[in-house]
């Protein structure tokens, strides 16, 4: 299990290497990086989290993603706290050895860290993110 | 048991957590008790369709058993990512 929440920022090149160091099996090593976007309310955001609980839901869809995929090796890191404009807020880095199952369990595991790890966005100015019918429609497909 | 809250219900409600002494055997019979309490619990429980819970920090519905429960919390729903 590679699962991190944390306040701290990520070196998403210092991660990928990590993964791949002293293996020569890995085929396709894919990422996948969340940024904060500029919105219209204001330049920063407050992510909220539920200690304890995230890193259980982390786990659970990195565990439903292995199950679904052969994969190679699998990394979730999720920042909270207060986040600027083009701050990095997600990584997910997935490897198997060939692309496919890496492209795909990295669109899954995202899908699910949308609308089933307890996260909440507020944008200052501008109040708490509404969760989006988009994000729910796209974790349904996998179903 | 302790009762947390998260995002907008926090605010409303004006604590992130408390321990509530109940004999509600389901989350929805707790949160008729919750709502009964005070204006400031009814506001935050108004719109049950924005409401999410967690059991034991594991995402359940509101007809779910809180019998020996440690933990319940509500939220609205999750934007992660």
């Amino acid at each position: 299990m590679a699962v991190f929440v944390q306040a701290e920022d990520f070196d998403v090149g210092a991660e990928m290497a990590a993964m791949t160091a002293g293996r020569g099996d890995i085929g396709a090593l894919v990422s996948f990086t969340g940024l904060v976007r500029d919105m219209a309310g204001g330049s920063e955001m407050v992510l909220e989290h539920y200690p304890g609980m995230t890193e259980k839901a982390l786990e659970k869809i990195e565990t439903d993603a292995r199950a679904r995929w052969a994969l190679q090796d699998c990394r979730i890191i999720h920042r909270f706290g207060p986040l600027a404009a083009g701050a990095q807020i997600v990584l997910v880095i997935t490897a198997s050895p060939h692309r496919k199952a890496a492209f795909e369990a990295a669109e899954f595991i995202m899908d699910f860290l949308k609308s089933r790890a307890p996260f909440w966005k507020k944008e200052a100015g501008a109040g708490w993110v509404d969760a989006r019918e988009a994000d729910e429609a796209a974790r349904d497909r996998w179903t | 048991m302790q009762v947390l809250y998260f995002a907008w219900m926090r605010e409303r409600i004006g604590v992130p957590k408390e321990e509530v002494e109940t004999d509600a055997e389901t989350v929805a019979e707790l949160v008729d008790e919750l709502k009964a309490r005070e204006p400031r619990y009814a506001a935050a429980f108004a719109d049950m369709a924005s409401v999410r819970v967690a059991v034991d920090q594991e995402l359940t519905e509101l007809s779910a058993s809180i019998k020996g429960a440690r933990e319940v919390a509500f939220f609205p729903p999750m934007t992660g990512g």
